[in-house]
């Protein structure tokens, strides 16, 4: 069989070095997709939630003709996969890159595949797939079709042609790349606990880091949270929301939903919310973060429409 | 003649539309060239998980010409009516054809070059692919008009013997370029011709053909368990879905940490089959080996690098799956019970725990009636029907069984709220079984949660343990009923709620453990647990029931003092709708055993009929007897009779179950109705009332005049059969029944020969009819004959 490599990782700065680092893998991706892509790197968004899509970079910026080109990391919170700091794969807390392309490039997924070389897969070493995983968020009103990579069986990456968003058709439609970094870096490092990921090349381990976060707030999530501030915190958001809809201040009243999100997913992990109450909050989420997609859709259509002649919003 | 290629290139199709994909391009393309009146000799299509492609051999290099004729106006005709035909044919005058006196237009078409014909079908096959599901993508997605495709569309190859069919759709230009494969195949890959398609994408890493790459999975599969002393547990599902997952399938053999084995091996393979796509091995025993086997769509440098990862990976997924198993067992299935109470079933018809509640009450029912008995469900067929005794062998009680079966319904839905289950609700059953074993409950109790949803489709096993009956039984019933009290009946196609299969479930329960009850009874019990639960339903029922009294009233339908209460009377038209509802589901049923529907629909329009074990043997007999010459002669002369009577005004016996029947059914044997619809000679046991009914029947025969021979024959016949009959269905000897209505057969065909029924004297006219209507209400016993075709 000729195995001539089909990717050439780029040339190593002294700096970087992704197969034994996991802040060089983070900077491996900005690096690639600055320069590949032209993205703006950004840094995450400086709120609590549950995925990075969650990010007004990728949910308000899939909507309108403008084009756009980002990455980021985006801290996740999953108050429910909390398991104090025990369990070898599940956190709390964890890190998802992002890269969001508008309108999806013809070679986004050479582009993709080139990345996962840049970061140390060789693809004749690794079996890598794609899968069929379609995407949907009835929250944000939002869905697109794609797939989950798979390397050697492991999901490494949601990669996903966002169709539509807030309930309008994506005009145009952008590809989304969600990087699952901790399990990424474990299958690059070969280390089989999260914790024990090297975070840099100075000895420094992901579980120093993190460990007692992971402990403390796994505690915190499930047991310690005050309910009655959580619900109060969730209603409040919901009052805000609404108030910076009136207003006409559509991306103060999305960070509103997405705060009532994660109060809600709080709630959900103190175990107070029940099956029946369940479906009731999440349709009122569901309001908030449609409401203040379609806001901002319906703001900024006159200034789209001023750019792209003849572009619509329906 | 020529070959004609064609292949779409996408990114990667989901693996469950190709097989599908394929065939939908072989019939669109072959359809549409057939409409420009091109047929290829062979069209073969193939798919990968980056291409659909097509090989249509033999095609006519050109459609053939045609020479259309359009007949116009006729000679003579005025002007205009000639200026308008010219206008639309577009000749002149002097091109027109003169004959029979008309004008005719004759325009030749000339063949059409295939390439052109092509050029125009491939973008109309590719705008209206029937794609489940299709996207936009890339700039052109700017409006929504762009392009639709299951994933972006790269590329086009059309040739035709060799040469590119151009064409365009939204911007990708046909050619003759296309990708091998993704990773071991680097640059274009140019195609000679069709001939050269298959060998050429071989040599670039792609195998097309999906039956090839099915064959290597199996196979490679097969062989990479041999080769480990194991056998591959085979999964055709999985084959098909890995040949969809690759181009270059590479079946590797890795194995996983042999404490997993401690977790069940159905959860095992779940794990490994739906989130993993991994076949599963067994050991020479049969056992689950602690092997697995993945497809690579690569021929990896270092095939252990591949299989260390994905073995990780299952390993995380097994040692998930072990902590679900470990922390279940920490909770008993009774406390898991609890959290019930936090699900609801049905908005109308409470929490499953209220569910759980009703099931415990209604299997504890089923064998305190003895509907369920201990030991072999089956046992009970071989007695009377009415025989109370419990089969010895069993060594259990009635009460025992009662408590087993209480016991096991109250624990069958617990493990709906474990975490496996959670993960896996496929394993619902399964899993409660296996907890309950871990947790040292009965055995019959661990078997009956375990199997309680079976059946669960044709085909599936029955279960056949008495407290697996009853539970299993019970939670069906309960969802029947419940659902037809709140009125979410099947309609057409749509049964959300599964409950044709539900019913399906419980007939064939009750034919295969020959289950003696009467499901009115079953109905009634189930729905009255509904109702004692649920007040809103209650006084639900009570309105329509008060609605439905009213329109009954209004029409002066005799009410009995039984249907004083508005929610029983709902409750029986409840039972009535649902008998008609397992009637139906038994028909399609017993189709499929080559039973007549219309010989189900005999027996059942008798009415009353709801012990489905009886009624099938009813029908059987029926079955064998109609298809003698007796049981046709008779048919006909009892289809003769029934039609005489009809003319003249008798009443005909009913055919739908009366419900003042269905209430005395219901309430036993303590009111004798007087509908004449049921068998007066049912009571022939009871000496009180056998004489009574004895003389009545005498009584019938006595006339004021002699009898002709032929008359005086069927008197005769039917004195003889009619009890006979009757009390052979009594008996349940259903085909001595049939024997004894075989006996009229003569006497009846002599009738009707030799007596004349319209008699000139008004009493002989009159007891001739009434002779009749008892030959007809006798055959009638035993089935309605008129419901039987031919």
């Amino acid at each position: 069989m000729s195995a001539q490599p089909l990717f050439t990782p780029p040339p190593r700065s002294l700096a970087r070095d992704p197969a034994r680092s996991f802040q060089d893998m983070i900077l491996t991706l900005h690096d690639f997709w600055s320069a590949e892509a032209g993205c703006v790197i950004l840094q995450p968004y400086d709120m609590r939630m549950g995925a990075g899509t969650f990010h007004t970079a990728t949910t308000l910026r899939a909507l309108g003709p403008e084009p756009w080109n980002a990455a980021f990391v985006q801290p996740c919170r999953r108050p429910t996969d909390g398991r104090y700091g025990e369990n070898p794969n599940r956190l709390q807390h964890y890190y998802q890159y992002q890269v969001i392309l508008k309108p999806s490039p013809s070679d986004i997924q050479e582009l993709y595949l080139k990345s996962l070389a840049a970061i140390g897969i060789d693809p004749l070493a690794h079996d890598i797939r794609f899968v069929e995983d379609d995407w949907e968020s009835p929250t944000l009103g939002a869905w697109g079709l794609g797939w989950e990579v798979w390397c050697d069986g492991m999901e490494v990456t949601q990669f996903t042609y966002f169709q539509q968003m807030g309930g309008f058709d994506c005009k145009p439609v952008a590809g989304e790349l969600t990087y699952g970094l901790e399990r990424l870096a474990m299958y690059i490092q070969g280390v089989d606990n999260v914790y024990d990921l090297a975070f840099n090349s100075a000895g420094v381990t992901y579980g120093e880091v993190f460990l007692e976060n992971e402990r403390q707030m796994s505690k915190w999530n499930f047991e310690v949270a005050n309910t009655d501030a959580l619900f109060d915190l969730f209603a409040k958001a919901e009052a805000e929301c609404r108030n910076a809809l009136s207003a006409g201040v559509p991306i103060a009243a999305y960070e509103q939903a997405v705060e009532a999100s994660h109060v809600f997913n709080l709630l959900q992990a103190r175990g107070v919310i029940s099956v029946q109450e369940r479906a009731s909050y999440m349709g009122r989420v569901r309001d908030l973060a449609r409401s203040s997609c379609e806001a901002y859709a319906e703001k900024m259509a006159p200034e789209w429409q001023a750019k792209y002649p003849g572009w619509s919003l329906v | 003649m020529a070959d004609f290629l064609l292949e779409l290139r996408c990114e990667e199709i989901p693996a469950r539309m190709q097989p599908k994909a394929k065939e939908d391009l072989a019939r669109l393309f072959t359809d549409a060239l057939a409409k420009a009146g091109l047929t290829a000799e062979t069209v073969e299509a193939f798919a990968t998980p980056r291409r659909l492609a097509l090989i249509a051999k033999g095609l006519p290099l050109a459609t053939e010409a045609v020479s259309e004729e359009t007949k116009g106006p006729k000679v003579g005709a005025p002007p205009q009516a000639l200026e308008g035909f010219l206008r639309k044919v577009g000749l002149a005058a002097d091109q027109l054809v003169e004959r029979d006196g008309a004008y005719f237009a004759v325009v030749e078409k000339p063949g059409r070059a295939t390439a052109d014909v092509l050029a125009e079908t491939i973008p109309a096959v590719v705008r209206t692919f029937p794609w489940p599901k299709s996207m936009r993508w890339g700039a052109g997605s700017i409006t929504t008009e762009s392009l639709r495709w299951v994933r972006p569309l790269s590329g086009i190859i059309a040739l035709l013997d060799g040469a590119v069919v151009p064409c365009e759709v939204d911007g990708i230009v046909s050619g003759r370029t296309t990708m091998g494969h993704r990773f071991h195949h680097s640059g274009p890959v140019e195609i000679a011709d069709a001939g050269a398609y298959v060998e050429t994408l071989r040599a670039a890493h792609v195998i097309v053909h999906f039956s090839e790459r099915c064959a290597l999975i199996r196979e490679g599969a097969a062989r990479a368990a041999a080769e480990a002393g194991l056998t591959l547990v085979a999964d055709e599902g999985l084959v098909i879905e890995n040949a969809g997952l690759t181009e270059w399938p590479v079946p590797l053999l890795g194995s996983f940490d042999e404490a997993f084995l401690d977790v069940p091996p159905e959860v095992i393979q779940l794990t490994a089959r739906v989130n993993q796509k991994y076949f599963v091995c067994e050991d020479s025993a049969g056992k689950l080996a602690n092997a697995f086997v993945c497809t690579a769509n690569i021929e990896p440098r270092d095939a252990s690098v591949v299989v260390d990862g994905n073995r990780k990976v299952l390993a995380a997924r097994l040692s998930d799956a072990r902590f679900f198993w470990e922390q279940d067992q920490k909770t008993p299935l009774a406390v898991h019970a609890e959290k019930l109470s936090r699900i609801t079933f049905h908005e109308k018809l409470g929490t499953v725990a209220d569910k759980v509640e009703r099931v415990a009450k209604l299997a504890r029912w089923l064998c305190e009636e003895n509907i369920v008995v201990p030991a072999k469900a089956g046992t009970a067929l071989a007695q009377s029907a009415k025989s109370k005794t419990i089969p010895a062998s069993a060594g259990m009680t009635n009460e025992q069984l009662a408590d087993l079966a209480e016991q096991a319904a109250r624990l069958a839905k617990a493990d709906l709220v474990t975490e496996m289950v959670g993960e896996f609700p496929e394993l619902q059953g399964l899993m409660g079984g296996y907890y309950a074993a871990k947790e040292g409950l009965p055995q019959e109790v661990a078997e009956a949660i375990r199997d309680h949803y079976k059946p669960v489709g044709q085909g599936d096993d029955v279960p056949t343990a008495p407290v697996t009956v009853a539970v299993s039984l019970a939670d069906k019933l309960d969802t029947l009923v419940g659902f037809f009290v709140i009125d979410e009946k099947p309609t057409g196609s749509k049964d959300p709620f599964a409950l044709r299969r539900a019913a399906l479930g419980n007939l064939a329960s009750i034919q295969q453990n020959g289950l003696r009850l009467s499901l009115f009874k079953c109905f009634d019990f189930a729905a009255k647990l509904i109702v004692d639960q649920n007040p809103q339903i209650k006084s639900r029922l009570a309105e329509l029931g008060e609605a439905s009294f009213g329109i009954a009233a209004s029409e002066n339908m005799p009410l009995s003092k039984n249907y004083a209460d508005q929610v029983a009377f709902e409750i029986e038209q409840i039972g009535i709708e649902l008998l008609a509802f397992f009637a139906d589901r038994l028909k399609v049923q017993q189709r499929e055993a080559g039973v007549r529907h219309d010989l189900i629909d005999a027996v059942f329009a008798l009415g009353g009929e709801d012990d489905l074990v009886r009624l099938l043997a009813r029908v059987h007999a029926l079955q064998a007897f109609v298809g003698t010459e007796d049981g046709t002669n008779l048919l006909a002369g009892y289809k003769r009779a029934a039609n005489i009577l009809k003319k003249e005004g008798y009443e005909g016996p009913t055919g739908t179950p009366d419900p003042q029947v269905l209430a005395s059914l219901k309430q036993g044997n303590d009111t004798i109705p007087d509908t004449g619809e049921e068998d007066p000679l049912a009571m022939v046991d009871d000496p009180d009332v056998g004489d009574i009914l004895a003389a009545e029947a005498r009584g019938n025969a006595e006339l004021s005049y002699t009898p002709e021979p032929a008359e005086k024959a069927l008197i005769d016949a039917l004195d003889a059969a009619a009890p006979r009959a009757a009390a052979a269905v009594e008996a349940e000897q259903f085909a001595d029944a049939m024997a004894a209505l075989a006996t009229l057969r003569a006497p009846i065909d002599r009738f009707f020969e030799e007596v004349t029924v319209n008699a000139e004297e008004a009493h002989k006219r009159a007891a001739r009819l009434a002779l009749l209507a008892r030959f007809r209400d006798a055959v009638h016993r035993v089935a309605d004959f008129s419901r039987i075709e031919g």
